[in-house]
């Protein structure tokens, strides 16, 4: 194993940091799951899914690495569905229940456009096995960003409806941007080692890409201070919204209810 | 929009005796029939509807495994699920674009589903009670429409055919993968294997439904089996389904919920077959006249979903047209933002 040869320190930062991403893309790709089949048009139906896919499949790269990392036999399904509600350590935005259309898109919009840098960054991460796994999530992730970006036009510059239902999903997101940023001693010890970037590294670039989209869908996003001093905390330490509860009752519903066994 | 290409002016055929004898010359010689060609209404409209009913089993099937997608038990699982489902709207895609090519668009199809004069399979107005039924609908479901539908591949009427080739392809992989879902439960606990035959209980006189009414209560079969849109009876693709199914119960080691179930060696021409109960029509004909347990739920969901998308859609319309009248190509839209 790689990571018996490292600082108990710097292994843990490793393995909570992983988590924390996976926990993003599983949560975020749970939550948009739950479109299929209801979306507003058959082209949707199936994009959606296609999105939530490649989030659970990069939620399952990063558990299974992450379990590695830690070295206590835990595989992607003991990560993924046998914690406990304060040991997932996602972003508050993604457990945020999906609302209508223009909601889940941007929200999908803020996070693919974060990840995408962060994936490029992770390209050239000293491990290995990150690296690869975000050169492969990068391209899926641009591939989001050109999707949610789309939509976000459409929506902003379409009628007075989608222009109002966007203008009042930008409202509810925003103080959740800040924690996209976030930096903590975690997420220090692992940009000083080269393991996975700063967040807080990515918010020039994240700006400038949703102006550009917002320029375009006639939004305006507003200032970095305002982000930063409103915004909502606490994914990091597992401290959720009261939503989060019910989804993971849905998510850990066969494996509580049915314990150890095999699927 | 996929029916632009087509040539209105043959959309209706003057349908002299010479003209049909002609047509079906072209079956007997076993042509495809294009979309631009000339066919006789009863063809064309037999087609809409049929391709319609499968197009609107494929959305509307959409829904009951969809209501097990937050519950899956595994990341593996819950991939599986939805790059399932995923594949149950494509297919829903392309019998959409195939029966527009007779010159019906999808938004009228999609008005005549929510209105109830559309049909679509009635096996999707059961519930999913329990995991085991992702298995179930797979092995089971999925099971008995590749019977139905591998003879579509040589339907006479080329996009049909032609997109009923993929959709196999998938519909069996989809069966291979409920049931793996289904050995991995029955190799399981007893509670596994438990929900395993409770959903086997369930789905299996719903599966036999699938196949349609007896042969002689079957309104369409004649006709289409002369147009060769349809090539096997009813009663003979049930009776392969049965064949097929009772030995892979048999392996899992599950038992069919039919106490008439015997061998018959003397069936299928002497190469034996299973003789099977009587399929209780009257619960058939409930379900399939809008009686079974979700119909009203199945159309009300897509009523909702078709309802509450409708400001995206027409956004979405809206965002086009200022882009034409700009002179703007959207597409470009994603080089600009990328």
């Amino acid at each position: 194993m790689q990571s018996a040869a490292l600082p108990t320190a710097e292994s843990d930062a490793r393995f909570i940091q992983l988590v924390r991403l996976a926990d993003d893309h599983l949560i975020l790709g749970h939550r948009l799951s739950e479109w299929c089949g209801h979306a507003p048009m058959l082209e949707e139906d199936l994009a959606m899914p296609n999105i939530a896919l490649d989030l659970l499949g990069q939620a399952r790269a990063l558990y299974s690495h992450a379990g590695i990392i830690e070295n206590k036999d835990r595989d992607e399904d003991a990560l993924a569905y046998r914690r406990l509600e304060r040991e997932y350590t996602n972003l508050l935005m993604c457990e945020r229940p999906n609302g209508d259309f223009a909601h889940t898109m941007l929200r999908q919009l803020f996070f693919s456009v974060f990840m995408k840098h962060y994936w490029l960054s992770g390209e050239s991460s000293s491990d290995p096995v990150v690296a690869a796994l975000a050169s492969k999530a990068q391209k899926e992730s641009d591939y989001h960003v050109r999707h949610c970006a789309q939509w976000v036009i459409r929506l902003g510059d379409g009628t007075d409806e989608s222009a109002a239902r966007l203008a009042k999903a930008l409202q509810a997101l925003t103080p959740y941007l800040h924690e996209l940023f976030e930096s903590d001693s975690v997420t220090q010890t692992n940009g000083d080692v080269g393991f996975l970037p700063e967040p807080s590294t990515m918010q020039t670039r994240w700006r400038a890409d949703i102006d550009t989209i917002f320029d375009l869908a006639k939004l305006c996003l507003p200032s970095v201070e305002n982000l930063l001093t409103q915004g909502k905390s606490g994914g990091r330490q597992g401290l959720h919204s009261e939503s989060m509860g019910f989804l993971l009752a849905e998510l850990q519903f066969l494996q509580r209810t049915y314990p150890n066994m095999q699927w | 929009m996929y029916s632009q290409g087509l040539n209105e002016s043959n959309l209706a055929s003057a349908e002299t005796p010479e003209f049909l004898a002609e047509f079906q010359a072209r079956i007997d010689a076993d042509e495809k029939i294009e979309p631009n060609d000339p066919m006789p209404q009863a063809y064309r409209q037999t087609l809409i509807r049929q391709i319609g009913q499968h197009a609107h089993s494929e959305i509307v099937g959409m829904l009951p495994e969809a209501n097990w997608l937050t519950r899956a038990p595994t990341l593996r699982r819950k991939t599986a699920l939805l790059a399932k489902v995923q594949d149950e709207g494509g297919h829903g895609l392309y019998l959409y674009s195939a029966a527009e090519t007779l010159g019906i668009s999808r938004e009228q199809m999609t008005e005549e589903l929510l209105a109830g004069k559309a049909k679509y399979s009635s096996i999707f107005n059961y519930p999913t009670l329990s995991w085991a039924d992702m298995g179930a609908i797979g092995w089971l479901v999925d099971g008995a429409a590749i019977m139905n539908q591998v003879p579509l591949c040589r339907c006479s009427y080329g996009p049909y055919a032609r997109a009923m080739v993929r959709i196999c392809k998938e519909e069996s992989f989809h069966q291979r993968q409920g049931y793996e879902l289904m050995i991995s439960l029955c190799n399981g606990t007893t509670a596994q294997k438990d929900m395993a035959q409770d959903s086997l209980n369930r789905w299996w006189w719903p599966s036999l439904m699938m196949f349609g009414p007896s042969d002689s209560d079957s309104l369409h079969s004649d006709q289409s089996r002369l147009w060769k849109i349809k090539r096997f009876t009813n009663d003979e693709l049930r009776q392969k389904f049965v064949d097929a199914t009772v030995k892979q119960a048999q392996h899992l080691g599950l038992e069919i919920p039919d106490p008439q179930l015997a061998w018959n060696e003397n069936k299928n021409d002497g190469a034996g077959g299973y003789d099977f109960g009587e399929i209780d029509w009257d619960e058939f004909w409930r379900v399939v006249k809008g009686h079974g347990p979700l119909n009203r739920e199945r159309i009300a969901a897509r009523t909702k979903a078709w309802e509450e998308g409708a400001w995206v859609r027409e956004a979405a319309l809206a965002y086009a047209e200022k882009q034409k009248s700009a002179n703007t190509d959207p597409n470009n839209l994603a080089q600009k933002v990328s």
